[in-house]
């Protein structure tokens, strides 16, 4: 693996969503992930996980095959993929030209204390999400190289893997918990659902 | 599941329900997609209901059993009305032990979760639950199980 700099999640997070401008749908995973996203703005268009980890690719994936249209961003921790590592090779078969796949690694569990996983020290999980068949699988080298990965991922069809080693900053808000309060805006605001409710 | 317009159904292969999946494969109004575990099955087609369209996942009883945490901190609490289908290994003349003390979890778990579950063991009921039941769940958010008795499949020949 090389070594790409260390970055922030928070930071990461706002730059992405101040890209986002035609509705894309964002899916977090559990814990820091969701509460960053959370952090930099609310947006209808966002799904914030409260358990099931590891399933934001999946319902990410969900959501991109019931909706071709839209561009659906999933972000998960390095944690949650390890324990889901066969999400990356049912995206990468299905192959959703609109489905972009974002990693926040810092090598560990740190919702939970910080207890180290595998992605500190041996896996790589950008090479894995290529041996997953994805290939276009990158480490984001800094933050401008972040923006640009991100940039051609929104305009190119076809999933893409990004992933960033980030620091153990914990994030300064906390997502509200309300499951059905959560899965009725972000359906909303995906235009499943309109007023009145049928 | 064409009666209720479901579209997609993510699925964990099963010898007992390679019939089904035969003839939903064949199916162009369906689209079929294996994946490699229960839980991420039911994390697609949670997306996809979500996303505006309706899905099932098949399983087997040994896939069911890996369950609990995406039923409980996904499918229930944010009422996604997930319809899983389980071909139940495990009883009336199993000879895997380990499906047949997984089975006993089965209908303990789905009660305790309170959701709603049927056997379908006859084929002349089985449309009548299984239609139903579909209904059920999409009007009422809620995750409902359709569990497939060796009386209806013949099960699994030892």
């Amino acid at each position: 693996m090389a070594h790409p700099k260390v970055m922030n999640r928070a930071d990461l997070t706002r730059r992405l969503v101040a890209k986002l401008k035609n509705d894309e749908a964002v899916v977090a995973g559990i814990g820091f992930s969701n509460f960053d996203l959370w952090g930099a703005g609310n947006r209808p268009q966002n799904f914030y996980m409260l358990g099931s980890m590891g399933l934001a690719y999946s319902i990410a994936l969900g959501v991109a095959l019931a909706q071709p249209k839209r561009t659906v961003i999933a972000l998960e921790g390095d944690g949650s993929l390890l324990m889901q590592l066969g999400a990356l090779s049912t995206v990468a078969e299905q192959n959703p030209p609109n489905l972009k796949l974002i990693l926040w690694d810092n090598g560990a569990y740190q919702i939970t204390g910080g207890q180290p996983a595998s992605s500190a020290t041996t896996a790589d999980l950008v090479e894995i999400a290529r041996g997953s068949g994805l290939a276009r699988s990158d480490w984001a080298k800094d933050e401008s190289h972040f923006e640009q990965l991100v940039d051609a991922a929104l305009i190119t069809p076809g999933p893409a893997f990004i992933g960033v080693k980030i620091d153990n900053a914990r994030p300064e808000k906390q997502t509200p918990r309300d499951p059905v309060q959560i899965r009725e805006r972000f359906m909303r605001g995906i235009g499943v659902r309109s007023e009145p409710v049928p | 599941m064409r009666d209720n317009d479901i579209q997609l159904v993510t699925y964990v292969p099963d010898t007992v329900l390679t019939p089904l999946f035969k003839c939903l494969g064949e199916d162009n109004a369906v689209n079929m997609m294996v994946t490699t575990r229960e839980e991420e099955a039911i994390g697609i087609a949670a997306g996809a209901w979500m996303g505006g369209v309706k899905s099932a996942v098949l399983m087997q009883t040994s896939g069911f059993a890996t369950l609990p945490n995406v039923l409980a901190s996904l499918t229930v609490p944010f009422q996604i009305p997930t319809v899983l289908i389980v071909s139940e290994r495990g009883t009336l003349g199993e000879f895997n032990l380990g499906q047949s003390l997984v089975c006993r979890t089965m209908r303990p778990l789905l009660q305790s979760l309170g959701i709603e579950h049927h056997t379908i063991s006859r084929l002349d009921e089985a449309y009548f639950i299984a239609n139903q039941s579909i209904r059920q769940a999409i009007m009422t958010q809620a995750p409902t199980c359709l569990i497939l008795s060796p009386l209806l499949t013949g099960g699994k020949a030892a």
